[in-house]
């Protein structure tokens, strides 16, 4: 082999290496029954949340005053409810919402909780007593207690919902990173950036985060399942979304009163709910067990 | 049956183990045969990953799910060990077999006291009533020189140190009386005054008893100084066994003879000789060459080494698993691996002023203080990890630090370094004093000072490749762009040794010395002025050990770099370094040329270390001179001279309560730190000759 072509190999090396190393993980993904089932459920929610305004045979608020409180058939799959809108069209298209609503929330709490994480634990001293001090007493709060605190000071509207998700996840995902930095910045690795003068920046993202990414990443995926339930909660008990959203929880919430007549109205959107938590916990757990294995090579 | 009529007690014949590894089974052990007889400490000596530890798992009957043997027998007397179920073994298991583990603490119950531990040994396996078990576990401890027995058997484990931990464990395990006594590395985790102690109590407590012993270790020095047998295994397999004299006087297997010369002998300097080393590396297992499993890495292994030789019976009671022993007796051939380059010239220093100079350092850890204190307003207490400590390495030089755990050596390597603030005293790095915060030194400072941790494993980022982590501090430090820096990342592999496409590789995919290798290259790769060295070879296995040790001193000369090379290994330390300096408790004890180290006066510490390094010569076995007791907390630093509390030669009063003076001995050149004037010291301390085993050149 010749040096050309040598130094081509390389730097189609470091792509295909990745796509490899990808395609690796999720072959060991799902090599276990449990977490091949959890990842098809969540790219199954995530295609729907898509598609969802393409393929629903309804609008979402449409009204079809005729077919009020029918039971689920071939017309109106998962049926009717009482004001005669469409349960199927509406826990697809409310898929797309609750969705975004968890994944933007959880992403932003990452992102800020990550930093924060990483700071204190690699600085310690006060800094890291005061951040760490604040997040313990917002964490001693039961999440959905905050939740409805929060909503109280800023209105209720999805933007507040964005809000809460954010203040509640915050402080967790930083624990957990700040965990993984102590446990990593008095190795030599990192003594041994620090005597050739790096930056902190580049000491905290170069050199520590790679090893907080694999517990980062689980940890993101068992947020945002939390944080699809706590949308829905909030829904619930209407102090989130607010009507005519076709919010999951909201559905529950709205039906509930004709429990007994139009039960389908009830089962299907708390299935949705159930079933999508469910999906990325087991994922959640897949992803532990394989980054593990990964991390033992 | 031997000719002595003596019947062994355990008797291994051609024992294969194997582990499971997804479809196939990898030999962990292959084809093994030893007997030990009643009353002989039989050692088992290998490095890491060359089935000692497999074997004496098998003897126990303790492989676990994954592995297990293919074929051979172990006999323990009468009894077969592989023809007894579980229930039966657990019969064995504490009474004919007991086992003294490397690692004491884990192996005893925290949450109980040490006498009620030993009792309850004494009741479950010989039966007796808890009175006679209390009183019988308290003889047992005084029996294994516990100062205060009574006082140690209401104690928890925490609340001793590891020696005594150490010491509990052989009561516990010799109570019972067993016919066969394995110890697995049991002096690896201590240091070595307190390793001299418990050698010593091996020694005299299995001189008048019947029991066999099975002494696994990686220590050479160790087996010298205890063992009446030695195997020798390598990758799997057994490939000699003799009697320790024998052994060290004319080893018969090529790798018997490298791994004796890869020790440095105390009294080796690296002016005098290049450590010989033990070409290429230990196969993984299951991935030795055919034929002979040494042949890859032997300097005279010819054709028929290509086909695998037998355990060969080589003169009376001993043999070797080489076809060529009998003409390494006859003296015909030599095993010895030829030295790669000849002794290094090292130009004399042009400039006369010191690399680095620390004058009267102190690190002092304020602890949090207590209610109490706070209400009285008393000051807190402090840690005094370095008490006072000047230190001096003229360019070019090497100045070796020796201490024992909790001496206070890394504290001062990390002041050095900037990772952790000094309290008082000064440190200048060419004669500029050096700023205390790492952030506040300029980035030329940076360069000039680099380290190697003790550590290979933590020292390298796991997600970056070897050639990224080279490549950092050229980029930083050099302000090379990254075609030259790629460039000299090649020149640093080539110098250490590796090969360049290990530059794509990430850490985890290479052994501990060649991670060590990477570190090495690392630290030299801004052209330091004075490298800091912190235990680099530690953790790494004898022939391995050589190889770095070499290496070092071969960048230090193309460099031009002082070194300060921290060790709890006189041997080591006395081989690398120019000057050494004997630390204790925070404070020095002594200074001295390496030559000297080994001539009178001595100070009482150095003396002590001295006499408890076990030799790799059984013609040497000394009688150490104990150090009773442990190196005290830094907390309640003693006052006057602090190793008053353990000096075997402590005078009094004075000792106590005031600091010695430094004197200087106008014939070694050496300065100590002791009240005892030199005279006195000299004519108590009889003149040590540096040893060297009669079997060299």
């Amino acid at each position: 082999m010749t040096t050309g072509q040598r130094s081509t190999d390389l730097s189609l090396g470091t792509a295909t290496s990745w796509w490899r190393r990808l395609l690796l993980f999720a072959r060991r993904l799902f090599s276990s029954p449990t977490s091949a089932i959890g990842a098809t459920i969540t790219l199954l929610f995530i295609l729907v949340a898509i598609l969802g305004p393409f393929i629903a045979p309804y609008g979402a608020n449409e009204i079809i005053a005729s077919d009020a409180r029918q039971p689920p058939s071939s017309t109106h799959w998962f049926g009717t409810d009482n004001l005669g809108r469409d349960v199927f069209s509406r826990v697809l298209l409310g898929a797309g919402e609750i969705l975004l609503l968890a994944g933007l929330g959880t992403l932003l709490a990452v992102i800020a909780g990550t930093l924060l994480g990483l700071l204190a634990g690699y600085r310690g001293g006060i800094f890291d007593e005061v951040i760490m001090r604040v997040f313990d007493s917002l964490l001693a709060l039961p999440a959905l207690l905050l939740a409805l605190l929060l909503l109280g000071t800023v209105g209720r509207s999805q933007n507040s919902v964005l809000i809460v998700i954010f203040v509640v996840y915050t402080p967790i995902v930083a624990r957990v990173v700040r965990s993984v930095v102590l446990a990593v910045k008095s190795q030599g690795f990192v003594e041994a950036a620090r005597l050739i003068g790096e930056s902190q920046a580049y000491i905290l993202l170069r050199e520590i985060m790679p090893s907080v990414l694999p517990t980062l990443s689980v940890e993101s995926a068992l947020r945002f399942s939390y944080a699809i339930f706590l949308v829905a909660s909030l829904g619930f008990l209407g102090v989130g979304v607010q009507p005519p959203s076709p919010n999951w929880g909201l559905m529950v919430k709205e039906a509930r009163t004709y429990a007994s007549q139009i039960p389908w109205a009830i089962i299907f959107p708390a299935a949705a709910i159930s079933i999508v938590v469910i999906g990325i916990n087991l994922l959640a757990d897949g992803m532990k067990r394989v980054l593990q294995a990964t991390g033992n090579e | 049956m031997d000719k002595f009529g003596n019947a062994p007690i355990l008797d291994i014949n051609q024992l294969t183990v194997a582990y499971q590894h997804g479809d196939v089974w990898l030999e962990a052990v292959r084809e093994v045969s030893l007997r030990i007889n009643s009353g002989e400490i039989y050692g088992l000596v290998g490095e890491s990953g060359s089935g000692k530890t497999t074997l004496i798992m098998a003897v126990m009957r303790y492989l676990g799910e994954k592995g297990g043997i293919c074929s051979g027998e172990i006999l323990l007397q009468d009894t077969n060990l592989l023809e007894l179920n579980e229930a039966e073994m657990r019969k064995v298991w504490g009474k004919a077999i007991t086992l003294v583990p490397q690692n004491p603490l884990s192996s005893l119950n925290p949450s109980m006291r040490i006498g009620d531990q030993l009792a309850e040994t004494l009741h479950h396996q010989l039966g007796l009533e808890s009175g006679a078990a209390r009183q019988r576990s308290i003889e047992w401890l005084d029996r294994v020189r516990l100062p205060d027995p009574e006082r140690t058997a209401n104690q928890y484990p925490h609340q001793i140190s590891g020696g005594m931990q150490q010491r509990v464990l052989i009561a516990m395990a010799l109570c019972t009386e067993p016919q066969l006594l394995v110890l697995d590395e049991p002096t690896s985790n201590l240091d070595v005054t307190t390793q001299a102690v418990i050698l010593d109590l091996i020694n005299d407590l299995m001189h008048d008893r019947d029991t066999a012993v099975l002494y696994v270790t990686h220590n050479l020095g160790v087996v010298a100084q205890v063992c009446d047998r030695v195997a020798v295994m390598y990758a799997s397999e057994l490939v000699e066994d003799a009697a320790t004299q024998d052994l060290f006087s004319k080893p018969l297997h090529p790798y018997t003879q490298g791994l004796i010369d890869s020790l440095p002998q105390l009294g080796d300097t690296k002016d005098s000789i290049q450590l010989r080393t033990i070409r290429g590396q230990i196969p993984a297992i299951g991935k030795g060459p055919p034929g002979c499993i040494f042949r890859t890495r032997c300097p005279i292994a010819i054709e028929i080494c290509e086909t695998r030789p037998p355990l060969i019976p080589a003169g009376k009671s001993r043999s070797s698993r080489c076809h060529r022993w009998s003409e390494i007796e006859e003296g015909t051939i030599s095993a010895k691996q030829l030295s790669h380059n000849g002794e290094s010239q090292r130009s004399s220093p042009f400039r006369e002023s010191p690399t680095l100079e620390v004058d009267e350092l102190k690190v002092h850890f304020p602890l949090r203080r207590s209610f109490g204190e706070w209400v009285r307003r008393e000051p807190g207490k402090k840690v005094r990890a370095v008490d006072g400590v000047d230190l001096e390495i003229t360019p070019n030089r090497t100045l070796g630090l020796v201490g024992e755990s909790g001496s206070g050596k890394t504290t001062i390597a990390r002041a050095v370094m900037g990772l952790v603030g000094k309290s008082e005293g000064s440190i200048d790095l060419l004669t500029l004093p050096l700023p205390d915060k790492l952030s506040q030194r300029e980035l030329e400072t940076l360069r000039l000072l680099q380290m190697v941790f003790q550590n290979p494993e933590g020292a390298l980022n796991p997600y970056l490749t070897v050639g990224e982590s080279l490549r950092r501090p050229l980029l930083r430090l050099l302000n090379l762009s990254k075609i030259e820096a790629d460039a000299k990342v090649a020149t640093l592999m080539q110098a250490v040794q590796l090969p360049h496409e290990y530059a794509e590789r990430l850490p985890g995919h290479l052994s501990g010395g060649e991670l060590q290798r990477v570190a090495i290259a690392r630290a030299f790769a801004s052209n330091p002025e004075l490298l800091v060295l912190d235990e680099p070879v530690s953790s790494l296995d004898v022939s391995v050990q050589a190889a770095i040790l070499n290496l070092i001193s071969e960048l230090q000369s193309d460099h031009q770099s002082s070194l300060l090379f921290i060790s709890h290994d006189l041997a080591v330390v006395s081989y690398v370094a120019d000057q050494i300096s004997v630390i204790y408790l925070g404070t020095l004890m002594e200074v001295s040329e390496p030559g000297e180290l080994f001539n009178a006066p001595h100070h009482p510490y150095t003396e002590a270390l001295l006499a408890a390094i076990p030799l790799p010569d059984p013609s040497l076995r000394s009688a150490p001179i104990h150090l009773q007791g442990d190196i005290p907390n830094p907390v309640d630093h003693p006052g006057g001279c602090p190793f008053h509390t353990r000096c075997p030669r402590y005078l009094g009063e004075i000792c106590a309560t005031q600091s010695p003076p430094w004197q200087i001995d106008d014939k070694t050149g050496k300065r100590i730190y002791c009240h005892i004037p030199l005279e006195e010291l000299k004519e108590l301390q009889f003149e040590m000759k540096s040893p060297r085993p009669a079997n060299t050149d």
